[in-house]
């Protein structure tokens, strides 16, 4: 049995559905992240789990158990806010004890739990500290271990890195998932940024506009988005209108718009005349001169229009002959890489009949 | 850390600091000191003060030596406290009240509580002895309090809503969250940090009540005059300007004293809660 489950989950306010129809099973163990852009319902449904809102239909099972009517104080959950709402008059150890003081703990255990835990985050020289005299990230430590605690069987994260820089970010994920795996507490994460969910979960639901979009673990919402909103919001993508023209034994033929028959794959049976998207990561498209030599199937000529150099990786934007723009990026030390193409060079860009998805309307 | 100020250009600093500088050694800082010094003058034959430059340690003498001054102090500074703990039991719901409403009717509501100094000061409290002659509460102490609570209650209620405004409604959801009911949120996360708010309402409170004649000789019976009173006859009734003058030493000397006393214990038990205020 899933630790949480939620099933047929809807909440309107007023006019506007902010959550609608949304089913999720959540293991326990999990690091699940709730992923999509401001205003999809991630935040609505981790408030309904915790329990500042309820939902209009359907229900939310803990082990088994309905939510429903239990006020958030008596959930065995934790939230860790965005805005980490420390209360200020507390010192780090005073926050870190509220939950536990709240459970009604004996002291002595009260007291080692709040050791232990703030061992836990690094922050042991930082106990009789208050909140303002503390860094972004130590406050999020704080908020973190304040969460954690009193060990709940859930622990909701709302955005907990949005308000650190992005060199702090980074660290902090890697120290959440460190600690997530420590302390083996179920985590639901929501997020708006991609690159965090992708790095931190095990699996990755990807809301827009109160739905769920594609459930599934963070490589496969990569390499297989199931549809042009997922492909799009995830990672850098080339999105192409096309037509089936050819499908047999997992072989596809599409027309792309003025730019002739591409080669890709696809499991499912298709027929011909369909309408659909073609999504290629730019990672995959590679980039040669004129007269280097390229034997894949998938060959077009064009122009580069536009190049930024980012360090380790080039992203080329090169305008075939109709008119459309495919993005490239090629790794700059690679073996073999000859050379830089430059804006106005003439180029074919070339990919492997395997690399794209298509995606159907 | 904030940045460091930039300072003005000395002249531009004198410019702007020295009107108000003057003001207040000429209209407070020169009064006070006459004051003091009348306090350890004699009585003039025709009462004010004799001529200079005769000392004198009668009005001290005559005050620290009769039991009923120091009881009339009691009485000022337990009517005072009185007056102050019923006024933060009566604020602060409604300081929560106009704090939780929404921000377009907050500003209505705080205008309906200052409303009532529209009309004078003199005129709300004949209201009261018509108010409270009929039932026979008039010339009471009761009547004593329930003038000043009427009197001060806004200048409890300002501080308080704007405290309680500010705080941030996210600490209360972590506190739930965390598992505290509706009690212990109160008490363990609003109450704290509304303390700053409770301090400076009690001192708008506290020290204009201590010095206040009019409510207790228009509302209290003889036995109910405060400190305030006593000053007032010194100077204009009986012209003793020396025990006046020792007298108001004696209330200055005190409310200092309690204000250093609670802005220390303010210090050792507020930690944290200046974030707010």
């Amino acid at each position: 049995m899933a630790l949480l489950e939620i099933r047929k989950l809807t909440r309107r306010f007023g006019a506007l559905e902010a959550v609608k129809d949304v089913s999720l099973a959540i293991e326990a163990g999990e690091f699940f992240t709730l992923l999509g852009p401001s205003g999809c319902g991630k935040t609505t449904i981790l408030r309904m789990i915790a329990g500042f809102d309820a939902p209009d239909e359907g229900e939310i099972l803990l082990d088994g158990v309905s939510l429903a009517g239990v006020p958030p104080e008596r959930r065995p959950l934790h939230t860790v806010f965005q805005s980490y709402a420390l209360f200020p008059h507390m010192s780090v150890a005073g926050n870190i004890a509220f939950p536990l003081e709240m459970a009604g703990k004996p002291k002595d255990e009260i007291r080692r739990r709040v050791k232990e835990t703030l061992a836990l985050v690094h922050l042991e020289e930082k106990t009789e500290s208050f909140p303002h005299e503390l860094s972004g990230g130590q406050k999020q430590r704080v908020a973190l271990a304040r969460g954690l605690v009193n060990q709940p069987r859930l622990l909701l994260l709302d955005e907990p890195l949005g308000a650190l820089d992005a060199k702090l970010r980074v660290e902090m994920q890697s120290e959440l998932i460190a600690l997530q795996r420590e302390v083996g507490i179920t985590f639901i994460f929501v997020t708006h940024s991609q690159q965090e969910a992708l790095a931190l979960s095990h699996r990755i639901a990807v809301m827009r506009d109160g739905r769920v979009e594609q459930l599934d673990e963070p490589d496969t919402l990569y390499s297989a988005p199931a549809n042009r909103f997922v492909a799009d919001f995830i990672g850098k993508i080339n999105l192409l209108d096309v037509e089936v023209v050819a499908s047999s034994k997992a072989r596809l033929g599409l027309r792309a718009a003025g730019l002739g028959e591409i080669a890709a794959t696809d499991p499912r049976p298709i027929t011909v005349g369909e309408r659909g998207a073609f999504a290629l990561r730019p990672e995959l498209v590679r980039v040669f001169g004129r007269r280097e030599s390229a034997d894949l199937k998938n060959r077009f000529e064009g122009t580069v229009r536009e190049l930024l150099y980012l360090g380790d990786v080039t992203l080329y934007k090169v305008e075939l002959a109709d008119g459309c723009v495919i993005e490239a990026m090629m790794p700059n030390a690679a073996p073999g890489r000859a050379k830089f193409h430059e804006v106005g060079d003439v180029v074919t860009v070339c990919w492997r009949h395997d690399a794209g998805v298509y995606l159907r309307n | 850390m904030s940045a460091p100020r930039t300072q003005p250009a000395g002249l531009t600093k004198w410019a702007v600091t020295l009107p108000p500088t003057l003001f207040l050694l000429a209209f407070f800082l020169v009064p006070a000191l006459i004051v003091v010094v009348a306090g350890f003058r004699e009585t003039g034959e025709f009462g004010g003060l004799a001529p200079w430059p005769q000392v004198s340690l009668d009005a001290w003498r005559f005050l620290l030596g009769d039991v009923i001054y120091l009881e009339v102090f009691a009485r000022s500074f337990l009517v005072a406290a009185l007056t102050t703990l019923i006024c933060i039991v009566l604020a602060y719901p409604l300081a929560w009240l106009i704090a939780r409403s929404p921000k377009q009717r907050r500003d209505v509501l705080v205008l309906l509580v200052i409303l009532p100094f529209a009309s004078n000061f003199l005129v709300r409290i004949y209201a009261w002895i018509m108010l409270l002659g009929p039932a026979n509460l008039l010339y009471t102490p009761l009547a004593v309090i329930v003038g000043m609570v009427y009197a001060h209650l806004p200048f409890m209620v300002l501080p308080l809503y704007t405290n309680l405004e500010k705080h941030d409604p996210a600490l209360l959801e972590a506190a739930q969250d965390l598992g505290a009911n509706a009690w212990t949120r109160f008490w363990r996360v609003t109450f704290p940090l509304s303390l700053p708010g409770i301090f400076s309402g009690s001192a708008l409170v506290f020290i204009p009540v201590l010095g206040m004649f009019a409510a207790p000789e228009l509302l209290g019976g003889t036995g109910d005059i405060l400190i305030g009173n006593l000053i007032k006859e010194q100077f204009l009734d009986n012209r003793d300007w020396p025990l006046g003058s020792a007298l108001a030493i004696m209330l200055t000397a005190c409310v200092l004293a309690l204000a250093g006393l609670s802005a220390w214990a303010a210090k050792r038990g507020m930690h944290g809660t200046e974030a707010i205020t």
